[in-house]
């Protein structure tokens, strides 16, 4: 079926985008950068309507890319009923944000060079999707989180964005470190790297002997999706990145690149249903995510950052689903949570747009009569993410969150009360935006077509993604383990609801409570707005030790004492010593020269003499 | 007719031996480039005689194409560094090896 054919188009618009496109038309990069995507999109749909009903995983062998002792790793493609879901979703979502992204960076500089990143990024998402191996699995993993550098430093001359990027890497490249320690432990175990060979002879496993084993590899594999999929305690940098470009908040940091640890662990989760004690840990870590991030959700005035703390809540709530075994559940959240966030990300650029780059919520208000679409949209994709009944977002919330009953009712109490919070904290975002008269100064417009038809487009599938039923489709990959549950369903809802009733009371009817309830909260609510001071203990606690490590010792003790001054300038200082000794000989007359050959032969003479003597 | 003994090897070798050690001593002490040089000539002729007797001596002709291709080399290098002493006159003005030393560091 060419499976390499998908990721080759986005990479040849990168190509053309990158290489020609300063040369190029604005129109000629869109058609190159969009239609890359749509050819794509479109080749997806066909592969998929060919294998269609997919009921086992087709893999291709294009070449053995490694060869090395017992290790052998080849550059196969394998798609398969999880595969489909993601290959869609990125394409998909993917198409929109790219058209969306044509009318929003109309006016910016580099246009040409955000499409070439922003296609790169769909290839290797598209090549970590398809990957059947965790070698080719990585190269797209560390492939997204380049391009995720690039972007986010897209305004490369404000300070603010190379900080932000640079944390990004740093950040992830700890979750990498485990990542790839994993993957080592990996190969020394399974002596393969193929998922289908890995699943094999974990079956054929003695479960007693290789529990310790396998909880190692599938913590250290979490290490990797804790840092790639904003989790605590490595959630730190997604706030941060959005100082990207909106569209790039909405592929990159909210529908795709962080869904992949998500993703990363529904491949293998044939490890982890043999490593309980690390399934616990996902979903505890994902549970507490989900929480802490939502707390700060509530207190934040940027729109953007409101919404970032709301994909690492909803991170946390996929985890959960991994966690506690609903692997079709997490699945079927991520691909709902694509729809409304990247929705919301849009509907909040298009409101910054409209705005002239206004991000604070508190110079926002009363926008619904200037924006009508952006209103309209932007208020499903909030009623699906709070979990509204009948909207995307209650079925995969609910999918979860009865597994989590099932498992744990703990889990399922905390887990709905975020659901409140998530309510409360769009609404209250939503409010401020659209509600009570406006604090602003810009004159507030409706966005392009170009913009709004992705919103249109968005709430269509953010408001009926629901009924696409993902985990009966995923059901031959993971077995249906979650119950259909009444009450958990109505609490979960009801907790839903009441948040938004709460939004509704404290940002549209009496406003004045919301201020004196800030008040009398004092010291708990600037803890909150500071974001629990996490940045500033991260700072303290590893940042500026190893600043001053690497100043004191590093650049002072190691590069300058011993680099520069011993080794380089010390070799240098030994051999011009040596040549001024050496200089005294070259004294330019021959006589002396002579002498010197004199005394040369001589001495030969005279060894080969006491050498022929010996003989 | 008188019978004259065949003169010895050694003799020719002593004689080899005196004429380079004067071309060593030449090139040491004298102070003209062209004396300098003709003592080069003449260490190189002493060598060619004890190629000659030892070839003689011997009975092969391997010393007899050695000392050929001595000659050669000395023809090769007379005529260059003829050129080369003509050049360093025309531009010196002198020939005294002390004065010409720049080369020196």
């Amino acid at each position: 079926m060419n499976f390499w054919l998908i990721p080759l188009f986005p990479l040849i618009g990168f190509l053309l985008n990158g290489l020609f496109g300063k040369r190029l038309s604005k129109s000629a990069v869109n058609v190159i950068g969009i239609g890359s995507i749509a050819v794509s999109f479109v080749y997806v749909v066909i592969v998929l309507s060919r294998l269609y009903p997919l009921d086992a995983a087709r893999s291709e062998h294009y070449f053995t890319w490694i060869q090395s002792g017992f290790l052998q790793v080849g550059f196969d493609l394998t798609v398969d009923r999880l595969t489909a879901v993601m290959l869609l979703i990125v394409t998909g979502v993917g198409l929109l944000i790219h058209i969306y992204a044509a009318g929003y960076m109309e006016h910016e500089g580099g246009y040409y060079r955000f499409f070439s990143y922003f296609n790169l990024f769909v290839f290797f998402m598209l090549l970590l999707v398809l990957a059947s191996n965790l070698l080719l699995m990585f190269v797209g993993w560390e492939g997204v989180g380049l391009c995720s550098y690039l972007l986010v430093g897209f305004y490369f001359t404000e300070d603010f964005a190379g900080k932000a990027a640079n944390k990004a890497f740093i950040v992830n490249r700890i979750g990498d470190f485990g990542f790839s320690l994993g993957i080592f432990l990996i190969v020394v175990t399974f002596k393969t790297l193929d998922f289908g060979k890995i699943a094999a002879s974990v079956a054929t496993m003695p479960v007693e002997a290789a529990a310790g084993t396998l909880t190692a590899i599938t913590l250290l594999l979490f290490v990797g999706a804790t840092g790639k999929s904003a989790q605590l305690p490595l959630y730190v940098w997604l706030p941060d990145a959005m100082a990207a470009p909106t569209p790039v908040s909405a592929l990159i940091h909210a529908a795709t690149m962080v869904t992949a640890g998500v993703y990363m662990i529904a491949r293998v989760s044939f490890l982890y249903s043999h490593a309980p004690l690390a399934m616990q840990v996902v979903a505890v870590i994902g549970l507490a995510t989900a929480v802490f991030a939502a707390t700060i959700g509530i207190t934040q005035n940027d729109i953007k950052r409101v919404f970032a703390y709301s994909t690492v809540s909803q991170l946390g709530y996929m985890f959960l689903g991994v966690g506690i075994g609903a692997y079709s559940a997490g699945i079927f959240h991520l691909m709902t949570h694509a729809f409304f966030k990247a929705l919301l990300f849009l509907g909040a650029g298009s409101v910054i747009h409209g705005l002239g780059g206004e991000q604070d919520l508190r110079h926002m208000g009363g926008l619904r009569k200037a924006m009508p679409i952006t209103f309209i949209t932007l208020g499903i994709a909030s009623l699906a993410i709070s979990g509204f009944p009948g909207f995307s977002g209650f079925y995969s919330k609910d999918a979860i969150l009865s597994a989590a009953y099932t498992h744990a009712p703990w889990m399922f109490w905390v887990g709905a009360f975020t659901a409140g919070m998530t309510a409360f904290y769009v609404f209250r975002a939503y409010f401020l935006a659209f509600f009570g008269t406006y604090r602003g100064h810009q004159h507030a417009h409706e966005s392009p077509l170009s913009m709004t038809l992705p919103l249109i487009v968005l709430a269509i599938l953010a408001a009926f993604g629901g009924f696409l039923n993902v985990p009966a489709w995923l059901s031959p990959l993971f077995p249906l383990a979650e119950h259909e549950n009444a009450t958990a369903m109505v609490i979960s809802a009801a907790f839903g609801i009441g948040g938004i009733v709460l939004a509704v009371v404290l940002y549209v009817v009496r406003p004045s409570l919301a201020e004196s309830l800030k008040t009398r909260a004092g010291s708990f609510y600037t803890l909150v707005l500071n974001k629990y001071y996490v940045d500033e203990f991260y700072s303290a606690a590893v940042v500026k030790p190893l600043e001053s490590l690497s100043r004191v010792v590093l650049w002072k003790g190691v590069d300058k004492a011993v680099i520069d001054t011993s080794l380089v300038n010390g070799s240098g200082r030994v051999v011009r010593g040596w040549g001024a000794l050496l200089r005294q000989l070259q004294s330019g007359s021959i006589r002396n020269y002579a002498t010197w050959v004199l005394a040369g032969s001589l001495l030969v003479i005279f060894v080969l003499g006491l050498v022929g003597d010996a003989r | 007719m008188l019978h004259l003994p065949p003169v010895p090897l050694s003799w020719y070798l002593i004689l080899s031996a005196i004429l380079f050690t004067l071309g060593v001593a030449g090139f040491l002490y004298r102070k003209s480039v062209i004396t300098v040089f003709m003592s080069i000539e003449l260490m190189l002729n002493a060598v060619n005689l004890s190629f000659v007797s030892f070839s003689y001596e011997l009975r092969r002709i391997d010393g007899h194409i050695y000392s050929f291709f001595v000659m050669v080399v000395a023809a090769a290098e007379a005529a260059v560094g003829l050129a080369i002493i003509l050049t360093v006159f025309r531009n010196r003005g002198t020939l005294q090896i002390d004065e010409i030393d720049s080369m020196k560091l």
